[in-house]
């Protein structure tokens, strides 16, 4: 049997205000502080369309290929739940915001082109939560902008629904569309899944479908797509018949549980929102949308590769993480050695940031600093080996690079003078250890090379101390 | 001096040369709703009246009075007021206080209004004889056993039996126009869009207009100037109608039309030519779907509108274990009879194939009498019409829905084509001496023109009424 998927992704705009009304669009805040009367659904409220929630949304149209309606319009989906205070969720059907579009994916080795159905802009919904019998809602969500990319059913495998989420919510991060932070929900997933022979698949004639609503982590995505993929392929091999139905995914045990059947879906009745004119967009707008597209992963990716020269390997890890690469670009404004750069990047700050002593969307020191230290260590001035103990005391002091060398003596000394003294004191204090290296032991150089750095604690350039000790123990002083 | 017969503009003069003071005249008001039995208010604001009186009082003295400043209206009960209860003529919200103001509460508030009470409604602005309101019928002031119409039809019995000066109700698909006809006064519904909707509970956002009802046209473009950051409403009352052009649309002169009404109309239309209007006759055939269109829209508009209420945050609370059967009970105990027949109307019309079949079919129409009104406007000023194919009926005649429904097909036209309208007193009918209408109806934004000739019929006329006789 072979797996078609088709997937329903729900992305948070990073707005300021909710899309009708001008609440706080922030996750969190106490409960149902973000709420008035339009967002918690009170007589007589009405709405008024975020335009740089529209302006999002064209660009999530651009960054994936999409054609943007000319003449755009809002229904109403009807249904009474809860968490959705006016009972019914405006929604796009008849003429979403931006139609068709592709997405290229790698996976199993190959790339593979996904085409999109449309995007339209929506609005979330509360929260609920459950305790000690009772229920309560939470609207600080409800009315929050939402945007639905719906794919065709071009996947085959959980592998290619992970590289697409993956890729996409790159793309959203890097455009400053969505947060793409899963676990708050501002992303999440609903995955159709229908298993049918290579054949009938060939010819179009694709098996009955479920869906898996709201994965909330590319982890779950995987997982989910995989068990309702066994589990349909169990009931199909026994004999049975997929139902039509809506399933949840528990991610804590990994089983697929179902919500409800065909049978007890609902009838949204969508019609046209009365309260919200189409919005019809001119040549001049879309230009200045475009124009305000930020930098794609693609285009940066080519910018690291061709022009900074950074190898496949290393851009790629910068890529991966959008605040990160945000960071080199801002400290290669200050220094132009894009690979030292890079390479301290990745060695030295994403292991801290790894270890979680820093979070890289709160540094507590500059890139202009960071890139700062890096000069000084390629220009000679300090000695590369205490960079890292250098960047340790970024991190802990509010101080800048050369406040900290200034202070802890950390330049390298231009005076052989001085380092030559410090290597006749280390001489004199181990004779043991310079005789033997005399009589051929030569092992013994590394103790007294690390003898000297103690002394020198970095503030000399390594080449020299070790040319001068070198001369200093064959010389015989 | 009798106050409460006199026009905004007599009030104005009279509180600005001290007269009276804005707190006499408010008791004066409030006196007259103590003793009045019509049932028009649902909730009478004596404290609210007095208080605001007050603050009039102090802009007058202060020498920065505006038109309306200390002189006492009323509000439909659908439009929210900040502290006071709003209850849309429903169980539902019987309990509801808003905490905020609808938008043209704050403007009225800013320049000194004197709010004597809520006015009764059909329940949810749904039905035109005020009959659905779960607090109660409101007599027409001209025979106590007659509806008042409606919806706003408390709004207008209060402007007609003098218990505030001017009303500021809503008209959906004839709601200030049909009872004003009835009560004999002057009810204007405004150009779709021209007044802000915002805190005024929707029925059908397509639609719902708000609008002035008062004892003339001139009263009603103080009102419509006042609500509208000073636009001018009443430019052109009392020029020449010399020239002006007429249509008359013949689907609105049918059979149906009681014969009183239609002479009285016509009469009208005779005075019009006389004085140097031109009349142009003209010919709608998709009218004959007006009416059936506008309620499927409406309707569906309607059922949306209303599944807020929920009991949940605000409202009648249901009862029950889980939240389905609280829903269902909050609604089944908070919606009177008629809202019910709606939802099902509205939950029909968008179910499954009756989208297409209904509702797009009836969104058409409503294209469709766009560009057909549209047109008329290229060779006319205005459409004159009946406002109502009959006066007042009985309080008991039984409720014949299709009848009902039909019978809107006066008014519906301008809520679905988004024109101002209004209706004036044009006449009486001879056995009942009850009051007829006139709707006069004109291009989008333009008030004015509409207002002129209302103004005009008024004076030429004398029908123009001040209260019950």
């Amino acid at each position: 049997m072979y797996a078609t998927i088709g997937l329903e992704t729900h992305a948070e705009l990073l707005t300021e205000s909710k899309l009708f009304c001008s609440c706080s669009a922030k996750f969190g805040g106490g409960e149902n502080e973000h709420c008035c009367i339009g967002c918690s659904g009170f007589p007589g409220a009405q709405p008024s369309l975020n335009k740089k929630a529209l302006e999002l949304i064209i660009r999530a149209g651009f960054a994936l290929n999409c054609e943007i309606s000319r003449l755009t319009k809002w229904e109403r989906k009807n249904y009474f739940y809860p968490d959705l205070p006016s009972a019914y969720q405006v929604s796009q059907m008849e003429r979403p915001v931006c139609v068709g579009g592709e997405l290229q994916i790698e996976a199993g080795g190959e790339s593979r082109t996904i085409r999109l159905n449309r995007i339209h802009l929506e609005e979330d919904a509360g929260k609920l939560t459950h305790g000690g019998g009772k229920s309560f809602a939470d609207y600080n969500r409800a009315g929050v902008p939402l945007i639905e990319i719906v794919t065709e059913p071009d996947f085959h495998s959980a592998e290619e629904v992970i590289a697409y989420v993956e890729k996409l919510r790159q793309i959203l991060q890097y455009a400053d569309i969505c947060d793409g932070k899963m676990e708050q929900g501002s992303l999440r997933c609903d995955v159709n899944i229908s298993l049918a022979s290579v054949a009938d698949t060939a010819a179009g004639k694709l098996g009955t479908r479920t869906e898996i609503k709201n994965l909330n982590s590319v982890k779950a995505i995987g997982r989910a797509v995989q068990a309702e993929i066994e589990r349909q392929t169990d009931i199909i091999e026994s004999g049975g018949r997929v139902i039509q139905q809506t399933l949840r995914f528990n991610d804590a045990n990994g089983e697929i549980i179902p919500m409800r059947t065909k049978e007890d879906a609902h009838d949204y009745r969508y019609f046209p929102d009365p309260d919200i004119p189409p919005v019809i967009l001119t040549d001049e707008e879309l230009e200045r949308f475009r124009a305000a597209l930020p930098e794609l992963p693609e285009a940066r990716y080519r910018r690291y590769a061709d022009e900074f020269g950074l190898p496949p390997k290393d851009a790629a890890i910068i890529l991966n993480d959008k605040n990160v690469s945000d960071f080199f670009d801002n400290a290669v404004k200050h220094y132009n050695n894009y690979k030292t750069l890079a390479g301290f990047i990745i060695v030295e700050l994403l292991r801290r940031v790894n270890l979680g002593e820093v979070d890289m969307a709160a540094l507590p020191f500059t890139a202009g600093e960071f890139a700062e230290l890096q000069r000084f260590v390629d220009e000679g001035k300090i000695n590369r080996d205490i960079r890292k103990d250098i960047l340790r005391d970024m991190i802990e002091s509010t101080k800048t690079v050369k406040e900290i060398c200034d202070e802890k003596n950390l330049w390298i000394k231009e005076d052989s003078g001085a380092v030559e003294a410090v290597i006749d004191s280390v001489i004199a204090a181990n004779p043991k250890a310079v005789e033997q290296y005399r009589s051929g032991e030569m092992k013994v150089f590394g103790f007294l090379m690390g003898q000297a750095n103690k002394e020198l604690k970095g503030s000399a350039a390594p080449a020299a101390v070790k040319n001068m000790l070198e001369k200093k123990l064959k010389g015989h002083g | 001096m009798n106050f409460t017969k006199f026009s905004l503009k007599q009030l104005r003069k009279s509180l600005d040369d001290k007269q009276i003071s804005t707190r006499e005249l408010a008791l004066l008001y409030l006196e007259r709703i103590k003793n009045n039995s019509d049932n028009a208010y649902i909730s009478v604001t004596e404290e609210e009246a007095l208080n605001n009186a007050d603050f009039a009082q102090k802009i007058i003295d202060s020498g920065e009075s505006s038109a309306l400043t200390g002189i006492p209206c009323s509000i439909k009960d659908n439009i929210c007021v900040a502290g006071i209860k709003t209850t849309c003529g429903s169980k539902m919200l019987e309990e509801f206080v808003p905490f905020y103001d609808a938008e043209l509460i704050r403007t009225l508030k800013s320049q000194g209004y004197v709010l004597t009470g809520k006015t009764n409604m059909d329940e949810f602005a749904m039905g035109n004889s005020n009959r659905t309101s779960a607090f109660g019928n409101v007599s027409n002031p001209h025979d106590s056993k007659r509806v008042s119409g409606g919806s706003s039809g408390g709004s207008a019995a209060a402007v007609a039996a003098e218990l505030c000066a001017y009303s500021i109700g809503t008209d959906t698909g004839g709601s200030i126009r049909q009872p004003a006809a009835h009560c004999g006064i002057t009810g204007l519904k405004s150009t779709y869009g021209r007044i802000s909707r915002q805190g005024v509970t929707a029925f059908a956002g397509s639609f719902d207009t708000v609008g002035a009802l008062a004892k003339s046209a001139e009263d009603c473009a103080v009102v419509m100037e006042s609500l509208c950051n000073n636009e001018s409403f009443g430019d052109k009352l009392g020029c020449d109608i010399k020239g002006v052009k007429i249509a008359l649309i013949k689907e609105l002169f049918t059979e149906a039309v009681e014969v009183n009404v239609k002479s009285a109309v016509m009469d009208t239309v005779e005075l019009l030519r006389s004085r140097g209007a031109e009349i142009i006759e003209v010919s709608i055939p998709v009218l004959q779907y007006a009416a059936p269109a506008y309620f499927a829209l409406a309707s569906a508009e309607g059922v949306s509108a209303l599944s807020r209420f929920d009991g949940v945050r605000y409202g009648l609370k249901g009862n029950g274990a889980v939240y389905d059967e609280q829903l269902r009970d909050s609604r089944t105990r908070g919606f009177g009879e008629e809202v019910k027949r709606r939802i099902m109307l509205g939950n029909f019309v968008l179910s499954g194939d009756n989208m297409d079949n209904y509702f797009r079919k009836a969104l058409a129409v409503k294209q469709q009498i766009i560009r057909e009104y549209d047109e008329i406007f290229t060779k006319a000023d205005a459409v004159v019409s009946p406002t109502s194919m009959r006066t007042a009926f009985s309080l008991d005649e039984p409720s014949d829905f299709v009848k009902i429904y039909s019978s809107t097909l006066y008014t519906v036209p301008a809520n679905l084509a988004g024109l101002p309208s209004v209706s004036t007193p044009c006449g009486k009918d001879k056995a009942t001496n009850l009051p007829i209408g006139v709707s006069i109806t004109g291009k989008r934004f333009d008030e004015s023109t509409i207002l002129q000739i209302a103004d005009f019929l008024e004076k030429a006329t004398g029908f123009c009424e001040r209260g019950r006789e």
